[in-house]
């Protein structure tokens, strides 16, 4: 893993407010897991404990006006752009409140006010949408960034490979962000792909700079975001950074992931994002209590948003159609 | 202006006529820039437009298709072009999973105003791989409009209403029709989505037709003319829309249907139009409702054997003939 300047201008206020976020994020993952064992929660979920840090350090080196387009494993990239717990939440229980009002569910959150611009759930499929919203930045000349994350498994999926070469010859402001958590689902990564950097290994091919990076280090994360953004709106084109992370929960639903070797998991829970966080808390002075107080702001909220979401209403089946054609209709014949 | 213009012309004016008007319409495409397109369909765009709202792109359909949903959804009206449109398949997340479904799936947070443009069709012996009539693909998925026309005019005139829509259209371009010619469409010529047109008046049996058969319905419609079977002729132009008040209404007339489709008859785009009909219009029918449409096979290569497979003016009169007489 390559060593990254870490942007040391970050104050401990900033940070502590990064911490929070992170921690709204964990204590989200945490609720929906308890609700889908509960039986609140239907059809699958996969959560993104963990990978806290990638959200975070990326959604605060971003534009508000940036574009992020995210996979199936996203509450934290909806959560870290602005979609509140609740809304989220609401929306993995079916209830009318969700933020796609129920018809998306756990793996398509969607905060397009925010120009979080959808999860999506077949693998690979978003990264040339991001490539398209980054060519569209560029013709209506807004500096604007679109930034794709995406899972170590797609990189080996065509859409990888057709979206690097079209944002390498078109030179467009698109990031591309692996969080590398070393499985695809069950299988390693590394066994099934020709190189051991999955993303950034393939960099070369299309002659784009990449980076590998500690995707558990917000201050790292967010410093090299921060570098390939600038170098997207300076017109000097797109980045791969591949963000090394790993999951606290399994793939999917109930998986216990007893496929990772249990030294495996004990290292990395060691290196949870959460606590080199507040490592770099205390070095910029910031006291234990302080750092505490944040965490058990982000717990409270969180558990008030489940409050909230379990007592909304069920999603209204008048709903099922609407919303297929942009005049809020599903009539397709006279 | 010229007395007639080609359908493969009609198609560069129809987005040239998009392009002046609102400076969001973008192209993108497979040879469509400075070569003009392998079917001479964007002759004159990039000249006119330049390389920053005509861009050729490399031989990567997911590219193209994923990236004029990202730029449909951010703010641009994307025309891309898939150059055959048995290409779609290379594509196909992107076509029936990705861009019909982002509007629902996010509860109407997101619109994707793109046109999908496509060379469709055979007859002209491209072989299993270059020639399907594959409309039927995408009339299975909700969520994409669904264009098919088969005059030069329409073909301007849907085009307008394709680019302007804000839902994704996939645009269906007959191979076969791009050297036929028409009357050229008047300035600000506009067919709004879903309108069905009566092609020829009749008595006798209704042929419902779209693109290709078209031409085909019109010639059987003349032959029989002299046996004196009078037949209508109705262009769907469209299939979502699908505009069953106009075949209803015709039916409700001849009592007598024919459906002439060129893609298979397994899964074509007649076997909805006949279920409506015969749900909706049963006491109205004197006779059983026929379809003609390609035998299920894939597209031979010989004019001979693609002959075979896909419906001729001599079959279509042959199965109107029969259902007149019934």
């Amino acid at each position: 893993m390559a060593t990254t300047t870490v942007d040391s201008t970050v104050t401990g206020a900033q940070l502590l407010e990064w911490y929070e976020q992170m921690a709204v994020i964990r204590r989200t993952e945490q609720a929906a897991q308890d609700l889908f064992l509960a039986g609140l929660v239907k059809g699958t979920t996969h959560l993104a404990a963990g990978h806290e840090a990638v959200a975070i350090g990326a959604a605060t080196a971003l534009r508000d006006d940036d574009y992020v387009f995210a996979t199936y494993r996203g509450h934290h990239h909806a959560i870290a752009r602005g979609a509140t717990p609740e809304e989220c939440l609401a929306e993995l229980m079916s209830k009318a409140t969700g933020v796609c009002k129920a018809k998306g569910g756990s793996m398509h959150l969607t905060k397009a006010d925010r120009n979080m611009m959808g999860s999506y759930a077949i693998v690979g499929s978003h990264l040339p949408m991001a490539a398209g919203a980054a060519w569209s930045a560029m013709l209506r000349g807004t500096e604007q960034v679109a930034v794709a994350f995406f899972g170590d498994g797609a990189t080996n999926i065509g859409t990888f490979h057709e979206a690097l070469n079209l944002a390498a010859v078109w030179r467009l402001p698109v990031l591309f962000i692996c969080e590398n958590n070393l499985y695809m689902e069950y299988t390693p990564i590394g066994s099934v792909t020709a190189v051991p950097n999955p993303a950034a290994d393939r960099a070369a091919s299309y002659r784009l700079p990449a980076e590998v990076i500690d995707g558990n280090d917000v201050l790292a994360v967010h410093d090299a975001v921060s570098r390939a953004a600038a170098r997207a709106r300076a017109g000097e084109g797109p980045t791969i950074l591949e963000a090394r992370t790993y999951r606290h929960f399994g793939h999917s639903r109930t998986d216990p992931a007893k496929y990772r070797p249990p030294e495996e998991v004990e290292e990395w829970l060691a290196r949870d994002p959460l606590l080199i966080t507040r490592g770099q808390l205390i070095e910029r002075g910031v006291s234990e209590q302080e750092i505490d107080a944040a965490y058990t702001r982000a717990e409270q909220l969180v558990a008030a948003a489940v409050a909230v979401a379990k007592a909304a209403p069920d999603a209204d089946p008048a709903e099922a159609l609407t919303d297929v054609w942009a005049d809020g209709s599903a009539t397709w014949r006279t | 202006m010229a007395d007639v213009i080609t359908y493969r012309e009609a198609v560069a004016e129809g987005i040239a006529r998009e392009m002046r008007r609102d400076e969001r319409v973008v192209c993108l495409g497979e040879d469509i820039g400075a070569a003009e397109g392998v079917f001479k369909t964007t002759v004159g765009l990039f000249k006119e437009f330049g390389p920053r709202r005509v861009w050729d792109t490399p031989i990567s359909e997911q590219a193209i298709v994923g990236a004029a949903m990202g730029a449909a959804m951010t703010g641009l009206r994307p025309v891309a072009e898939i150059m055959f449109s048995d290409f779609l398949a290379t594509c196909w997340n992107h076509i029936a999973v990705e861009i019909p479904k982002v509007r629902y799936m996010t509860g109407g947070q997101v619109t994707v105003p793109l046109v999908v443009r496509t060379a469709n069709g055979g007859g002209l012996g491209f072989g299993a791989q270059h020639s399907q009539a594959v409309e039927n693909w995408a009339f299975a998925v909700p969520g994409l409009k669904v264009i098919a026309p088969s005059t030069p005019s329409d073909v301007i005139g849907l085009m307008a209403s394709a680019i302007r829509s804000d839902d994704p259209v996939i645009f269906f371009e007959h191979k076969g029709l791009f050297a036929s010619k028409g009357e050229p469409a008047p300035p600000d010529h506009v067919v709004p989505l879903g309108e069905a047109t009566i092609r020829r008046r009749g008595d006798d049996v209704t042929v419902v037709a779209l693109a290709s058969t078209v031409p085909t319905a019109l010639a059987a419609a003349e032959q029989l003319a002299t046996e004196g079977i009078s037949v209508e002729v109705v262009d769907l132009r469209c299939l979502i829309p699908l505009d069953m008040r106009t075949v209803l209404e015709s039916v409700e007339r001849t009592s007598r249907l024919v459906i002439v489709e060129e893609n298979p008859y397994q899964g074509g785009w007649g076997g909805t139009v006949a279920s409506i009909v015969a749900d909706e219009g049963f006491e109205m029918l004197d006779a059983p409702i026929r379809r003609v449409a390609a035998a299920c096979v894939p597209l031979p290569f010989a004019d001979r054997l693609e002959d075979e497979v896909i419906p001729t003016t001599d079959r279509l009169a042959d199965a109107v003939r029969r259902l007149a007489a019934y």
